[in-house]
């Protein structure tokens, strides 16, 4: 199968390897990923900060972009949400690709067709949903099955798993007392897991997790799942 | 009372400061945290549990949102017909625009029948319009009843939760609360308090020649309302009294009795987290020789017609005032009720109020979610509070300097060449920091407005090379 991959404006700049990590997974099932170098950003920050006038452009920019493909895959639980949650609120006519835009644990598990996809990480790890991908993609266990499958892998159950880590997007730097004092928090419960890494569906979310653990919060890493389904050692 | 403003609504849904600086007091205080984490964790679980034993939930929600729904879209007409058939039952109805114009009728009333003190049932409506303070201000003594409610006033405090007042005292605080006032109580024991609560409550019951009363649902077709309660208090002021004022908002109006069924299911597992409440009143109008012989009716709009004029925004008007979203919500058990300066917190104040009131400090509350959506999840009524947040955040006003920072990302980002300038610019221009941060690969402080970010949390840096520059070289497309 021909798969676009939609990396993310965040994944592009800041973690590309998750972006590898796509490719890499893709390829060893034997799927052909293009990527698609018009795309920019899906437009979530600014449709969800209250600047829909902003977004509109970037929103269109995704449409053509992504336009034909049979199927387009993004490494993000929240900008895959955007596209399909907000995409047809937004522009009506965008409907097709919306319908073809999967998170990569629904392309791999409901497309697909594969739990196990031939990885291997000898770690302890816990997973936290995040909120896009578990209240409004509804992704339920579709991660969760893929990392179970991952060899080695030790998954750790992690305790209010579905409590929200106080990232927020710009709720972190407009409420940044209320949004750490979540973030104490969720450190916590994932410190008390005693795991290695921290694993999730979305980098933003991990980066606001990764910075509370790096700032004293606790010796956890954090780790985009995709880059442990890449994994072979 | 305060001016009017966009929303047209006034009284105690205008928050004074905005909810970032209320918040940050809020947070200072461990002792409201822990009581706060317990108490909605407590609720939660509850509610989880009795809302999974039912089969048709889903369906449940679907339906209460369709009748709300209807209601909404009809309000003028079945509000007439709830007025005719309540004047028909022996009841006065009167009709109030704002908070003001309410508490000056309901004064009025209170002033009529000589009395210098009434009971109150706990009620939102009233709260809603600073009621208690306009009577006051007439020499009027208004009685809280409710327990919660009771605490709240007797600690010269205001309500932080929408159904459980009182949420940010524990046992015995509440006990030193009473002890201040007079009421004893000799253990922290919750019966030990209910029953010192009970005492000083039934002489004040006994006496009591006006009751004052919110209602849960207004049934148009017979002119009927409702109370739906745990304690009993409530009953016992709307059935004593001569005389029973009942303050509604005109959203409560449901079209016909059988419409309650769906209600009596959504709303007690949703609230208190039980299968039923124990006590449900139901009175129409006056029933000659039992209850009160006089039957005042209150319509509040406050800001509630201006709601209705917005599409998105109108869908806060289905809330049945159940607060599961307040439970659920990670920043309400963070800050507690107060932060949001308005009787109405949480997600649904934080959607409520703002379009009720208009703008001010109240413009702040939209912010005041990370879109998790745990409150579209569990609102009996399906209120797509994330939607109208982000709605809400999109009329509102903006910042100067955010604007122009939103412009400029998005003119960047909607061409593929400046978009990799853009990209190229931000991982150079990381380079020298990335050479600061060392191996950690993270870093502890950035300038303003960055600073906000490193405040509680180290940031990530750009990488070295960025997805699209690794695409162009490992695949030679690019």
């Amino acid at each position: 199968m021909k798969v676009a991959l939609f990396v993310t404006c965040v994944n592009d700049l800041v973690f590309p390897d998750t972006g590898r990590a796509v490719v890499e997974v893709l390829e060893r099932l034997g799927h052909t990923v293009e990527f698609p170098v018009e795309q920019s950003c899906c437009g979530q920050m600014h449709a969800n900060s209250g600047y829909r006038e902003e977004a509109l452009p970037l929103v269109a920019n995704f449409v053509k972009t992504f336009d034909g493909y049979d199927a387009v895959v993004g490494p993000s639980g929240s900008c895959v949400a955007m596209v399909r949650d907000w995409y047809p609120k937004l522009v009506p006519e965008a409907g097709e690709v919306v319908a073809r835009t999967y998170e990569l644990s629904e392309l791999l598990v409901d497309v697909l067709g594969v739990t196990d996809v031939g990885a291997t990480f000898r770690h302890r790890v816990t997973y936290h949903p995040t909120c896009h991908g578990l209240r409004m993609l509804r992704l339920g266990e579709r991660p969760r099955l893929l990392l179970e499958s991952v060899r080695d892998l030790e998954l750790v159950d992690l305790p209010g798993a579905e409590e929200c880590c106080g990232f927020g997007g710009t709720f972190a730097v407009k409420n940044a007392g209320v949004s750490g004092a979540m973030l104490a928090d969720k450190c916590r419960s994932i410190v008390d897991t005693g795991a290695e890494y921290v694993a999730a569906v979305d980098n933003s979310c991990l980066a606001h997790i990764g910075g509370g653990l790096s700032r004293g919060g606790g010796p956890a890493k954090p780790i985009h799942y995709a880059e442990i389904l890449a994994a072979t050692s | 009372m305060k001016a009017r403003r966009r929303g047209g609504g006034g009284g105690n849904i205008v928050a004074r400061r905005p909810f970032p600086a209320a918040a940050r007091k809020e947070l200072g205080d461990a002792q409201l945290r822990a009581n706060l984490r317990k108490a909605t964790h407590t609720i939660r679980d509850k509610r989880l549990q009795v809302v999974g034993e039912v089969p048709d939930w889903e369906e449940l929600r679907r339906s209460g949102a369709a009748i709300k729904d209807d209601v909404l879209s009809r309000l003028p007409e079945l509000l007439e017909r709830f007025e005719a058939a309540a004047t028909a039952a022996g009841a006065t109805v009167h009709w109030a625009r704002d908070a003001a114009e309410a508490c000056a009728v309901v004064t009025g009333l209170v002033r009529d029948t000589g009395a210098a003190e009434v009971v109150k049932v706990k009620s939102m409506a009233t709260q809603e319009i600073g009621l208690n303070e306009a009577l006051e201000a007439a020499g009027i003594a208004a009685v809280e009843t409710d327990l919660a409610e009771l605490i709240v006033q007797l600690a010269g405090d205001t309500p932080s939760h929408i159904l459980v007042p009182a949420i940010h005292y524990n046992r015995s605080q509440i006990r030193d609360i009473f002890k201040r006032n007079g009421l004893s109580a000799l253990t922290d024991d919750p019966p030990a308090l209910a029953e010192a609560a009970r005492r000083h409550l039934r002489a004040k019951f006994l006496s009591a020649r006006v009751g004052i009363s919110g209602a849960n649902f207004a049934v148009a077709e017979s002119g009927t309302l409702v109370v739906v309660e745990s304690e009993g208090n409530g009953r016992m002021c709307l059935t004593l009294p001569e005389t029973l004022i009942s303050v509604v908002g005109i959203e409560k109006i449901v079209p016909t009795f059988r419409d309650l069924e769906v209600f009596f299911q959504l709303l007690p597992r949703s609230s208190t987290g039980e299968r039923m409440n124990p006590y449900t009143s139901l009175w129409t109008g006056v029933t000659p020789g039992d209850g009160p012989q006089t039957v005042h009716i209150v319509l509040v709009d406050n800001g509630r017609t201006e709601t209705l004029a917005d599409s998105v925004g109108r869908q806060a008007l289905r809330c049945i005032r159940c607060s599961a979203c307040l439970n659920v919500c990670p920043v309400y058990e963070r800050v507690g009720g107060h932060a949001y300066g308005s009787v109405y917190p949480g997600p649904i104040g934080a959607i409520l109020s703002p379009q009720m009131s208009g703008e001010g400090a109240n413009s702040t509350l939209p912010y005041a979610s990370t879109l998790c959506g745990a409150c579209f999840d569990a609102c009996p009524v399906r209120i797509n509070i994330p939607e109208v947040l982000v709605h809400l955040r999109q009329i509102g006003p903006h910042p100067r300097a955010e604007r122009a920072a939103m412009r400029a990302l998005s003119w960047a980002m909607r061409d593929r060449r400046r978009y990799t300038a853009a990209l190229r610019a931000a991982r150079r221009g990381a380079a020298p920091v990335r050479w600061m941060a060392g191996r950690r690969g993270t870093v502890r402080h950035l300038p303003w407005p960055l600073s906000k970010w490193t405040s509680t949390r180290d940031a990530p840096l750009p990488a070295k090379r960025t997805f699209r520059e690794w695409w162009a070289t490992e695949r030679g497309d690019g």
